[in-house]
């Protein structure tokens, strides 16, 4: 009996040893991210005693190589957020279109289809889409638009749409897909037509769901790296039409990486511009984060 | 009566309209996948042959193969699994089988939200500061191994969460019952029974991994290694940074072009391949369950 009780404890002790493990585990998450925030604070805030921040952040020279360097990284935060504008004028109607069809309109068996297409579109690497942008889509663009460079803004943005379409479909589509059934039926039974329903009753219901889907749409574009890399052009400057070439904030911090001397104002900067560009998606995120949970869904979406 | 009839006609039309608009929209979905594939397969079909897939490049990367990158991406994808697998399980099982819903776990979760949406291009100064310069590991695999683990650890507890989430609770309410403690239930009900989600999981996370270039450029790939790797601390050729290497900085841009197609026709074989496959198996999860 005694020995029974005796292990009765010791299991319940080992029980809460794994618990804690696994606990720990759990924080591995959260480690990181704080990790990630500190070494790119470490790494970029140096710059800070050679460059105000406001002269940093609005500074409209970005030459980290002459000498004296300019450090001014104003084009290229210009650049990240037009081609992000420009990539959601295209990704977002068609993200939530086909939302639409495939919650709405779609049979089961056309869905079946579909959908694994949208999961393929979004597998795509970006090194393949950057690389399709330049062999295919610059050409086809500078003879159609009779532009002198193919490699610009407008063609990183259509890049980048493809990319945030999959992310925007898949997310509003949930959120479209657990708008409740009565919701629909009564709708119906009033006598709405299919469509009058769609935009009076199940695009309000799950409108915060589709807004966060197109919040993390633009998360993804902004923080692109490779495609704007490979298709925007490169030029830091502030772009006056939607055919110059750009140098969005990514695109700088991957091409100039490598060649930057270690531990020098071009290093610091770089890592410097990554802090801007960590804390536009930070705030692209809690914004969404703020929505799903502020602005509750009708019916259960998971997001 | 001829009115009535007019205005539903009218709303029939409207409806027609904008139905056929959501139409066109998914179509432009497939046309574009469609388009990007046929285009690297028409392309790059020619350029892909026995010497291509297990000879080195020569010649300052104009002839030859690809067979380093594709060991370069084969051994980084499953490193970074390895070591992201573990942690992420781990993590969705305190969050799905112990957690109670709380501060704490609000915490985690909105740790694992931020870090799902931080930029490929942070992870790789990430990985620069903390592995290559910081720990000492220099560019080599097991920097771009850890930088890779820590991108993709969101997808795995997702995927992985999702897995556990969907094992019926009678599962463990029956095993509970028996007299196990939870650690038994999980371990020889729960897994076992989530083990096929979690693994779709891990797919989808190497076909993301291995397309990945901007977290390993500063912290695993290099242009040109002459040998392959012999140790985790050497550094590696990719296929992806192969193809941006090949298509952006090389002198022979356009003599080099069908090396281009080719390495991306190989990349995206393996990425949509892995997906294919965790599609497939994930359809007939479902049918089952």
């Amino acid at each position: 009996m005694k020995q029974n009780y005796h292990s009765g404890t010791s299991r319940k002790n080992k029980e809460k040893i794994i618990r804690s493990i696994f606990f720990v585990i759990a924080l591995a998450s959260g480690l990181t991210l704080g990790l990630i925030v500190v070494f790119l604070f470490m790494e970029g805030l140096p710059i800070f005693s050679k460059v105000s921040v406001k002269d940093f952040i609005f500074g409209i020279y970005w030459y980290p190589t002459d000498d004296p360097a300019d450090f001014g990284i104003f084009p290229l935060i210009i650049a990240s957020l037009s081609v992000t504008l420009v990539s959601s004028v295209i990704s977002i109607p068609l993200g939530i279109s086909s939302a639409l069809f495939l919650a709405e309109i779609a049979s089961r068996r056309v869905r079946e289809i579909v959908k694994p297409i949208v999961e393929l579109l979004a597998a795509l690497p970006s090194v393949v889409i950057g690389f399709f942008g330049m062999v295919v889509v610059a050409p086809f663009l500078q003879e159609i638009f009779d532009i002198p460079v193919g490699l610009n803004l407008f063609n990183a943005s259509l890049m980048l749409a493809f990319m945030s379409v999959p992310t925007i479909c898949s997310i509003s589509e949930d959120a479209i897909f657990s708008v409740p059934k009565e919701l629909r039926e009564a709708s119906l039974a009033l006598g709405a037509t299919q469509w009058e329903t769609i935009w009076r009753v199940i695009i309000p219901a799950s409108i915060s769901g589709i807004s966060t889907a197109v919040i993390l749409g633009m998360s993804r574009a902004i923080g692109e790296t490779m495609v704007v890399l490979m298709v925007a052009g490169g030029a830091a400057m502030v772009p006056r039409s939607i055919f110059d070439p750009v140098r969005p904030l990514p695109a700088s911090i991957a091409a100039e990486m490598a060649e930057a001397p270690f531990r020098g104002d071009h290093y610091y900067a770089l890592f410097a511009t990554g802090i801007v560009l960590f804390l536009f998606t930070m705030a692209f995120n809690m914004v969404a984060d703020y929505i799903s949970n502020r602005y509750r869904q009708v019916g259960a979406a998971t997001l | 009566m001829k009115d009535i009839r007019k205005i539903k006609k009218g709303r029939k039309i409207t409806q027609g309209i904008f139905f056929s608009l959501f139409k066109i929209a998914t179509a432009i979905n497939g046309i574009a996948l469609l388009v990007v594939i046929s285009f690297l397969v028409i392309n790059g079909w020619r350029a892909i042959n026995w010497t291509f897939l297990t000879q080195a490049p020569y010649d300052s990367m104009t002839k030859g193969g690809i067979f380093p990158c594709i060991v370069g991406t084969i051994i980084i994808s499953l490193g970074a699994i390895l070591i992201a697998l573990p942690i992420g399980v781990s993590s969705a099982i305190y969050l799905n089988e112990y957690a109670r819903p709380g501060k704490i776990v609000r915490m985690i979760r909105l740790g694992i939200n931020n870090l799902a949406g931080i930029p490929s291009v942070v992870f790789g100064l990430f990985g620069l500061a903390l592995f290559v310069i910081w720990l000492g590991f220099g560019v080599s695999i097991i920097s771009g191994a850890l930088t890779l683990a820590a991108m993709t650890l969101p997808v795995i507890i997702g995927a992985s969460e999702e897995a556990l989430r969907n094992v019926p609770n009678t599962y463990r309410e029956a095993s509970l019952g028996l007299g196990a403690t939870k650690w038994q239930t999980i371990y020889r009900v729960v897994l076992p029974s989530a083990l096929p989600g979690i693994l779709t999981g891990a797919i989808l996370g190497i076909s993301r991994v291995a397309g990945e270039t901007a977290p390993i450029m500063f912290t695993a790939a290099v242009f040109y290694t002459p040998s392959l790797p012999s140790s985790p601390f050497d550094e590696i050729m990719a296929l992806p940074y192969h193809i941006y290497v090949l298509a952006t900085a090389g002198t022979e841009i356009e003599a080099t072009r069908h090396l281009q197609y080719g390495t991306a026709l190989v990349l995206i074989f393996i990425v949509l391949g892995l997906n294919l496959l965790a599609i497939f198996y994930r359809t007939r999860l479902r049918r089952r369950l």
